[in-house]
């Protein structure tokens, strides 16, 4: 099973700024898991979004909300695990990496998997 | 549904259990010299875990813990030894133990260290000393980290059988002496071959399975698929490592594309391209070129990845390079000569140039004693010959085909195909 994580910085919480051995650390990480498969992709989104809202027929396209904090660039991996417990695991290593802050996890279904409520 | 906080660090052992476990045991079978003692240190210290981690919570690096923990326990073991011995030995004894011991454990933990470990695990799980069953489920088992119940839901057996297959691997090994080692010299070529084999026979049981309700289980395709990144980051520079790895992340993709809702298999030439998994194809293509830049000629896996990527390569089905697929097949052949292989082989044939021609070179497969049960043999003969019009002898082939498979789903298609003349 494939789970998206990202992490969702605020403003009054936003990432440490990355110090060379966070980075060497997070570089040796990444490496590892898409190794070993259970990194499937990662990269990093811009916090500025677009929103894009339909109502009786009619699309509304407005731009932000936008972050105030340059560092809340938004990280993101999408993970191939076997159990939910796994990629909080996984996840567990990202923070112990980086430090201080949050983010979500999200189960990804595949086309023949039925959401289970 | 409420969920209880032991369930949840339940469900988190399991989980700590699969990523960790191998190093684990890996690490332990370095110090201890014994596979079976090293395992039961490591359970020890899993149970330990079970007992303590819901009270507690759960450390913040589990790895560290568990092998602490069984460190701790090898330690005793040891020391329970030594104090059996000093019964009949002098007293200096423990103190040797201690020595001889102590700085291994040290080592043990070191980062370094790990992958070779690991790699003498590898090994030892796929020594030629035992049955091809018992390196299968032994290799799922320590290196897998899968639960002796998983394994025999996913081979469709007994508990009990399984349970004892991997008692009986451990005894074996043990009575042989096998060393806890790295093949070196002549000896490498043929232990890493009986190691990808296993992975691949795994991975096959779960991409079509041999019996049983389901047609595909794709998660013991996962386990293959990751027992050969696995490898294949252990061993990066071994051309057929990377080779068996680009083959099954490619035969991966179609995992989602080559069943029904309804759990009926499709075939290659019938599947909706568009749920091929790109990511996984892109995966497969670069190992497959990493294979390919390693070896000055491609083995046996290498060359079936390449068959596996024009396939992938295609964006429809009237789009396959069926002559390259031909030409690959024949070095397949002279490399790996095989019955089945010939069967493949005709099966391009008769897409490149005619069904005559695939048939003519399946009529001659049919007096082959190794295809005598196997079912694609008249499945492909059934089709060729409805290809060329011979409806009768078509059903009759794809009946025989159907009464030879012992996988359900796989049997109703057969048997809807036969209905159709």
């Amino acid at each position: 099973m494939k789970y998206f994580m990202k992490t969702t910085p605020t403003p009054d919480q936003p990432l440490a700024p990355p110090t060379p051995d966070m980075m060497g650390e997070m570089g040796a990480y990444i490496e590892e898991g898409f190794r070993n498969g259970t990194l499937v992709a990662t990269g990093a989104l811009d916090p500025r979004t677009t929103r894009i809202q339909s109502s009786g027929g009619k699309i509304t396209v407005t731009d932000g909300p936008f972050s105030e904090a340059k560092e809340a660039v938004v990280g993101w991996a999408i993970v191939e695990v076997k159990s939910k417990e796994e990629a909080i695991e996984l996840s567990k290593r990202f923070w112990q990496i980086v430090g201080d802050g949050q983010g979500t996890l999200q189960r990804i279904y595949d086309p023949n998997e039925a959401p289970q409520s | 549904m409420a969920e209880s906080r032991g369930d949840v660090v339940h469900r988190t052992i399991d989980a700590v259990w699969r990523m960790e476990s191998p190093r684990l045991i890996a690490g332990l079978t370095r110090i201890v010299r014994d596979l079976a003692l090293a395992e039961d240190l490591a359970q020890d210290a899993q149970v330990a875990a079970l007992q303590q981690w819901p009270i507690s919570g759960v450390p913040d690096n589990p790895g560290a813990w568990l092998m602490g923990t069984a460190k701790h326990r090898a330690i005793d073991t040891f020391r329970r030894q030594a104090t059996l011995e000093q019964k009949s030995q002098e007293l200096g004894r423990e103190l040797e133990i201690e020595q001889l011991t102590r700085p291994d454990l040290d080592t043990a933990i070191d980062n370094a260290a790990i992958g070779d470990d690991l790699l003498r695990l590898v090994f030892i799980c796929c020594h030629p000393v035992l049955s091809v069953d018992a390196r299968v489920a032994l290799t799922l088992r320590l290196l897998g980290g899968l639960r002796t119940d998983e394994i025999a839901r996913a081979y469709l057996v007994g508990e009990a059988t399984i349970a004892q297959r991997i008692v009986r691997a451990k005894r074996t090994l043990t009575e042989a002496r096998v060393p806890f080692e790295v093949p070196q010299g002549p000896d490498f070529e043929a232990r890493l071959a009986s190691v990808l084999q296993v992975i691949y026979l795994v991975f096959n049981e779960g991409y079509s399975a041999t019996a049983g309700v389901d047609w595909v289980r794709p998660e013991l395709c996962q386990d293959a698929l990751r027992l050969g990144r696995i490898l294949g980051g252990l061993v990066p520079d071994e051309p057929e490592a990377v080779g068996l790895v680009a083959l099954m992340e490619i035969q991966a993709s179609r995992l989602h594309a080559r069943v029904t809702a309804s759990g009926s298999p499709i075939p290659l030439l019938e599947q909706n391209r568009a749920r091929w998994d790109q990511l996984l194809i892109r995966r497969g293509l670069a190992a497959l070129e990493r294979a390919e830049s390693l070896g000055e000629a491609r083995g046996p896996y290498a060359l079936q990845a390449a068959i596996a990527a024009c396939h992938a390569q295609a964006r429809t089905a009237e789009a396959t390079d069926w002559r390259r697929i031909v030409g690959l097949y024949d070095a397949l052949a002279q490399l790996q000569p095989s019955p089945i292989v010939e069967l493949n082989r005709a099966v391009a044939v008769g897409m490149a140039f005619g069904p005559e021609a695939g048939l003519e070179l399946v009529d001659a497969l049919v007096v082959e004693a190794a295809l005598k049960s196997y079912h694609l043999l008249p499945a492909v003969r059934g089709d060729l010959l409805a290809k060329v019009g011979r409806r009768d002898e078509a059903r009759t082939e794809l009946l025989r085909a159907a009464a030879l498979t012992g996988n359900v789903p796989e049997r109703d298609l057969l048997l809807e195909r036969a209905a159709r003349f």
